[in-house]
């Protein structure tokens, strides 16, 4: 028979408290140990090549913007965050005169990226885009362009990084 | 010079006896213990001007600190309507006056028929003068030799009422199922948890 | 009349001394809680305010006062303003018995024991008349659950000071550190004591006793409708008690400004310094707890108090009653 089944000992860790004590001796362990904080504004956590942050439309290489306003990420919107309106351009093509996001709506399912058949609109790794007034977060296309240009390295190799696990 | 002891005297006798009015007159029953709690406190300020510091203390423990908390409690938690006391009053109230009468009554005679024996000034003003001891001990001294039974059966009296709550409020239900906390500490893994291996695909 | 008001000015200075003390310990404390824990679950705490976040608490308590104080609609507004002076009050009163080292008192009355634990059962109204002038569901049952509780430990705390008192012989607080000389009751009561920490975590309603303002049930109890000062007062005074309490506790137990052992170099360091670090000792024992344990049910906090500690302790005081007798230390 063990000691710890002996009933005396049973009493015993009652009457002296020692599951308490020794609850409390693991805090007080953990007390010493290396903390795990990050100091986040100067430290930051990876992200997954998944996450979805802010959108931004992209452009190709030349320059060209990649939409062409056929509007099935207006569609699949669940939240119906986006309002596209649609002109053809003196060139002929089909592009977008308006593309606005209401990033207040927005839920970040990343479904209008999985919807998008030329990859113009993504999600981007951003997720520090805090505003002061809530008009700030209604996105047009301009911004939404600068985005995709200011974002533009990250987003080409967290695709490419993203489309081998497909 | 102003006499401090005889102004503070003035200062909690008369907050104890403007506590003590608005006590029965306030409309608010908890505003009433509130100012009961004031009274309280004016006492006990009371009985530290006239040197008995024991006493207050234990007034302010026992009064304040339990017996008016248990009131504010019971208060708070009733739901008093004025209106309908007010429609019994009438009922009540010729019952009332002369009960109240026959109390003044009483209160009238004892007033007019009490005698101060003579000697009762020096006997009750600081009477453990020349003791030399705080008048925590002269109290103890004095309840637990010469009142020792008349305490012992206070306490006993206190003792029966207790019982008595507990007795009209207990009731054995059957089928209740109490948490035991000795068999709840003295559970082990080993008592409890069984490691079965099952082969798979054979299904439990 | 001059000379009278003159010579209060050292007694004045000497309580606005203490009661600024008290304040900056309260505020440090409040820093110090959120660090402990903070390392017991691996994290840093504040540390963005001033160096290691040494301003935080006041950086918090400007924040605080800048607030507007909401008083509801349906609570009774005078009453309500006057819960959270009561609590704050009372915090401060009971310093005016506290001996830090030997003649370091503000008064040195014979039944000292017996005025804190006045002050400390007067604790309970602050919160009740708060609960109720807020009136607001939440903030009425915390009251409640606050008021029973304290009633009930403060039955088990007044035992445990009786058995103190048996041992000392006295209520004045300076001779019962006196008498702790080569002794400190801790040794010989080391039940009691614990009884005191746990019954004081329930008197001053922490973890895990937090019921009055267990979040996930109350919100945060009977201070839900407070804000700003009002709040602010609630929170210094339950502190204020914390340390309170750790002070009832080092004199009582821990031999109040006496050093661990009456030699050389223990006997260098002042008194003040000792009681400082036992009181230091005791509030981490507070954050402790609060870090390890979950909170307790409501019944089985009654079932601790009233059918654990208080028949623990009865027995113990009439022990130490029958020991003191026979070794002859009170004439019986």
């Amino acid at each position: 028979m063990k000691i710890t089944s002996h009933p005396f000992f049973k009493v015993f860790k009652t009457f002296f408290l020692v599951d308490l004590i020794s609850g409390m001796y693991l805090t007080l362990r953990y007390m010493f140990k290396k903390k795990v904080t990050l100091m986040y504004p100067y430290e930051k956590g990876s992200l997954s090549v998944r996450f979805r942050g802010e959108h931004a439309l992209r452009r190709y290489p030349n320059g060209e913007e990649r939409c062409i306003a056929c509007k099935l990420c207006e569609a699949v919107c669940p939240a119906q965050a986006i309002t596209i309106e649609a002109e053809e351009r003196e060139d002929g093509s089909r592009r977008t005169t308006r593309y606005d996001i209401d990033m207040t709506k927005c839920i970040y399912c990343g479904l209008c990226e999985e919807a998008c058949p030329v990859d113009a609109i993504v999600e981007g790794p951003n997720f520090e885009f805090s505003t002061e007034t809530r008009e700030e977060l209604y996105y047009d296309k301009d911004k939404l362009l600068s985005n995709g240009d200011r974002w533009e390295v990250e987003i080409a190799e967290r695709l490419e990084r993203e489309a081998l696990g497909r | 010079m102003i006499n401090i002891t005889a102004l503070l005297f003035y200062v909690f006798s008369g907050v104890l006896l403007t506590a003590a009015l608005m006590v029965v007159t306030s409309r608010n029953t908890v505003h009433g213990v509130l100012f009961l709690i004031v009274a309280f406190f004016n006492a006990a300020g009371l009985f530290i001007l006239a040197g008995a510091e024991f006493l207050a203390m234990i007034l302010v423990v026992v009064y304040v600190g339990a017996v008016a908390v248990l009131f504010l409690f019971v208060v708070m938690m009733l739901n008093i309507d004025l209106g309908e006391i007010r429609q019994n009053i009438r009922s009540y109230s010729l019952i009332g006056a002369f009960i109240g009468g026959v109390l003044l009554a009483e209160l009238l005679l004892m007033g007019i028929g009490w005698h101060t024996s003579p000697e009762a000034f020096d006997l009750t003003t600081a009477p453990m003068a020349g003791l030399n001891v705080s008048n925590t001990q002269a109290l103890g001294n004095l309840l637990y030799t010469h009142y020792a039974l008349a305490f012992q059966g206070a306490g006993l009296i206190l003792l029966v009422a207790m019982i008595g709550a507990i007795v009209l409020t207990l009731r054995h239900r059957e089928g209740v199922r109490r948490q035991k906390v000795g068999d709840q500490q003295a559970r082990q893994a080993k008592d409890s948890l069984r490691l079965v291996d099952i082969p798979s695909g054979s299904g439990v | 009349m001059l000379d009278a008001l003159l010579s209060l000015l050292p007694l004045v200075g000497t309580i606005i001394l203490i009661v600024v003390l008290l304040l900056l310990a309260v505020a440090y404390l409040t820093l110090v809680e959120r660090k402990v824990i903070a390392a017991m679950q691996l994290r840093v705490g504040p540390n963005v305010v001033g160096w290691f976040g040494l301003l935080q608490p006041f950086a918090d308590g400007l924040k605080l006062l800048h607030k507007e104080t909401i008083i509801p609609t349906r609570a009774n507004p005078l009453i309500f303003l006057v819960a959270p002076l009561i609590t704050f009050g009372l915090s401060l009163s009971a310093w005016a018995v506290i001996p830090f080292s030997p003649g370091w008192v503000i008064a040195n009355i014979n039944v000292g024991v017996l005025y804190l634990f006045a002050i400390s059962s007067l604790g309970v109204y602050g919160i009740i008349i708060a609960g109720w002038a807020s009136n607001s569901k939440y903030a009425f049952l915390g009251a409640l659950r606050s008021a029973a509780q304290m009633v009930s430990y403060e039955v088990s705390i007044g035992l445990v000071i009786i058995a103190v008192l048996l041992s000392a012989g006295s209520m004045n607080l300076t001779s019962i550190v006196e008498s702790q000389k080569g002794l400190w009751y801790v040794i010989p009561h080391l039940p009691m004591a614990v009884i005191f920490i746990i019954s004081a975590l329930a008197e001053t309603n922490r973890a895990p006793f937090d019921l009055p303002e267990a979040e996930a049930e109350l919100v945060s109890g009977y201070n839900v409708e407070y804000s700003s000062m009002t709040f602010a007062l609630f929170f210094l005074g339950e502190y204020a008690n914390m340390i309170l309490m750790s002070t009832m506790g080092t004199i009582l137990f821990l031999g109040g400004w006496l050093p661990p052992l009456d030699m050389a170099p223990f006997t260098l360091i002042p008194g003040v310094v000792w009681f400082f670090l036992k009181v230091s000792f005791l509030l981490f024992i507070f954050l402790w707890v609060r870090a390890t344990f979950p909170r307790y049910r409501y019944d089985q906090l009654m079932h601790l108090g009233w059918k654990v500690f208080l028949p623990f302790s009865l027995a113990w005081v009439m022990i130490t009653a029958s020991v003191v007798v026979m070794l002859g230390v009170i004439k019986a």
